[in-house]
């Protein structure tokens, strides 16, 4: 092990056996709750579990944090790459979205925060998983996975609750709210201990974690990596994969736009004022890809992820600016004529006027421009006559139409960061001569 | 003040009674709405504050001193340049890469201008990889200037460059090449190496 990584190690020892510790209490207070409804066996698992962790907290704090072996991370690093990564996850998602009656049980959730807590703990004596995620500007992104994943857990308990209620006839627990609290001082009282609670966390976050200072501003020279505040990591991530005109005009104005046509492209009255899945399995699955899968995920990739170079890195490895990960772009167009036929690129000649010259870049370009329209126009035309019949008579032509380009929209985000990732694809249709790309 | 006032309200009084108010007091009390009085004072005063005001930021957009190093200037003879060259010593201050390689089949000395062509960000060099590397979403560019990874859709653009009058290289960053438009072709964008 390398001395810096000793030092750091010990620091982090410290910090890691008061988690350990809050972790071994959390599970204590678990055993606790469990043993006043009787359920012994959870109570003792808890317990055990708890003594377990408290174990790991002394380690910890006489300097010696239990570690991962070396052959797990090896084997994670050479696993995690953009692909298996996104892929993974929206597969997670699905598999959450399916199994998510078991899920909401308290005690599967329970379990599944333990898991993910002490693979944060074992992960954190790694020097070069911590430099990335115990770096103060990093830390409120790990909180905010934690209470993502808490409030998603929280709504879909109650979903799943008044799903089944609802499939029994009866109506959601939401209908059965009959107690009214007032205003002063019920909900004043709430609030001011909510800004207190507020001001108590951010007071105590300033003094522990150093805000990050970097050298005085050079034009000449763009830090390495050059990174975004966090909240706009996505946009970046996306700036990877599309055009600047479109990842940082379009689409994020699509973003907005397309959340101000939901009222008008959604009329399912079922679900107002109260939770349920089943019953708005479109709209969920639609918000859960859009947040979660899309814009969550990016910003996830683009803050753990990436390091110099904008070059895909795993959790526990050196972020090394020398890392080389080489990938020759091809344009659709290349792909297409060279690769797949096996011939020249056309030739595109402006000494002919821009008439002849627009008709041979629209030629070099038609397969992208080809598989433009496929998409974006047949593939709703299609949609409408066979998967979709009923819901493209429901909502009529415009409707149907802009839904249509919203959702397809979306779902080109992972496709073509996919193709990028796969075939390095660079742009679908590529007109350098007009600044064109797509 | 209260004397003025009297006049203009005597003549408003009777002026539907006898007759019609003579049209030089009439005009004095407009004149005196517009100067005189304190609305008058106060508009006069924003505007003037606001004139300078405006005057300040204009001349606070204008930089005291200017550090921008001249747009032409010289980096050295021909023969500091190997083939397969690329120098980085000019980057800072002036933002090119001096680079000596053949580039379609002919051996070119040529500065290339450090901004990436994807957002702008400044590309650098990788001695050990032997290429243009950009920090901000990955684009690499090889020696030449070509875009051949992530998302610059176009090559690095060079900047003009000849032999000065004393043999030495001069760039001139008033002028851009830019390959897509052919412009490489342009004698002015590069020196025979
Ligand atoms: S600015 Fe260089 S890759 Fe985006």
């Amino acid at each position: 092990m390398h001395p810096e990584s000793h030092a750091l190690l010990a620091t982090t020892a410290w910090w890691l056996g008061w988690f350990y510790a809050a972790v071994a209490a959390l599970n204590a207070g678990a055993a606790v709750w469990a043993a006043r409804r009787h359920a012994w066996l959870r109570a003792a698992a808890w317990s055990a579990w708890g003594a377990g962790l408290a174990a790991a907290a002394w380690f910890s704090l006489a300097g010696h944090p239990p570690q991962l072996p070396e052959p797990f991370k090896q084997a994670c690093d050479d696993l995690l790459g953009p692909v298996t990564f996104t892929a993974g996850a929206l597969g997670l998602l699905a598999v959450g979205y399916v199994l998510r009656r078991w899920l909401v049980v308290p005690a599967v959730a329970w379990l599944l925060l333990n898991v993910s807590l002490v693979w944060l703990g074992l992960s954190l004596s790694d020097a070069h998983f911590a430099a990335i995620v115990a770096r103060p500007d990093n830390v409120p992104i790990v909180a905010m996975v934690y209470l993502l994943g808490f409030f998603t857990w929280a709504g879909t308990y109650q979903a799943v609750e008044n799903d089944r209620r609802l499939a029994r006839g009866q109506g959601p627990v939401e209908a059965d709210y009959r107690d009214e609290v007032l205003v002063w001082p019920d909900v004043i009282y709430l609030e001011l201990i909510g800004a207190i609670l507020a001001t108590v966390v951010l007071i105590v976050w300033s003094l522990l974690l150093r805000a990050p200072l970097e050298q005085p501003a050079n034009p000449a020279v763009t830090p390495n990596p050059a990174k975004a505040p966090w909240y706009f990591l996505g946009l970046q991530e996306l700036l990877v994969y599309f055009p600047p005109w479109l990842a940082g005009v379009i689409l994020p104005a699509l973003m907005i736009l397309g959340l101000m046509a939901i009222p008008y492209l959604d009329f399912n009255p079922r679900g107002n004022g109260y939770y349920t899945i089943a019953q708005r399995r479109f709209a969920y699955l639609t918000f859960q890809f859009g947040f979660l899968g899309l814009w969550v995920l990016l910003i996830l990739i683009g803050t753990f992820l990436r390091g110099p170079n904008w070059s895909f890195f795993g959790f526990y490895e050196a972020h090394d600016a020398q890392k080389m990960a080489d990938m020759t772009n091809v344009s659709l167009a290349e792909l297409f004529w060279v690769t797949a036929l096996g011939r020249e690129l056309p030739q595109v000649t402006a000494s002919h006027g821009m008439l002849v010259e627009l008709g041979q870049i629209a030629w070099r370009e038609a397969p992208g421009l080809a598989a433009l329209g496929l998409y974006y126009v047949a593939l709703p035309w299609l949609l409408a006559r066979t998967l979709l019949q009923g819901l493209a008579a429901k909502l009529g032509r415009t409707r149907y139409g802009v839904l249509t380009l919203l959702l397809l929209t979306m779902l080109a985000l992972p496709l073509k960061m996919i193709l990028v990732w796969t075939v390095h694809l660079s742009y679908v249709v590529n007109i350098p001569e007009y600044f064109f790309y797509f | 003040m209260p004397q003025q006032d009297q006049g203009v309200c005597a003549c408003a009084r009777t002026a539907g009674a006898a007759a019609p108010a003579p049209v030089d007091a009439r005009r004095r009390g407009i004149l005196k709405i517009v100067l005189g009085s304190s609305l008058g004072v106060g508009l006069a005063l924003l505007g003037a504050i606001g004139g300078l005001w405006s005057a300040a930021l204009a001349r606070f957009m204008m930089p005291n001193v200017t550090t921008e190093p001249n747009r032409r200037f010289r980096v050295g003879f021909a023969r500091d340049y190997p083939l397969g060259r690329v120098e980085t010593k000019f980057k800072d201050r002036f933002g090119v890469w001096i680079v000596h390689q053949t580039y379609r089949g002919q051996a070119q000395i040529y500065a290339l201008r450090t901004v990436c062509t994807h957002l702008g960000c400044i590309t650098i060099w990788q001695e050990s990889e032997q290429k243009f590397k950009c920090p901000c979403h990955g684009s690499g560019f090889h020696r030449d200037g070509t875009n051949f990874e992530g998302p610059a859709p176009r090559p690095l653009e060079r900047y003009a460059i000849r032999i000065a009058d004393d043999g030495q290289l001069e760039v001139d960053r008033s002028r851009v090449f830019q390959r897509e438009l052919g412009q490489w072709d342009d004698p002015a964008s590069f020196v025979r190496g």
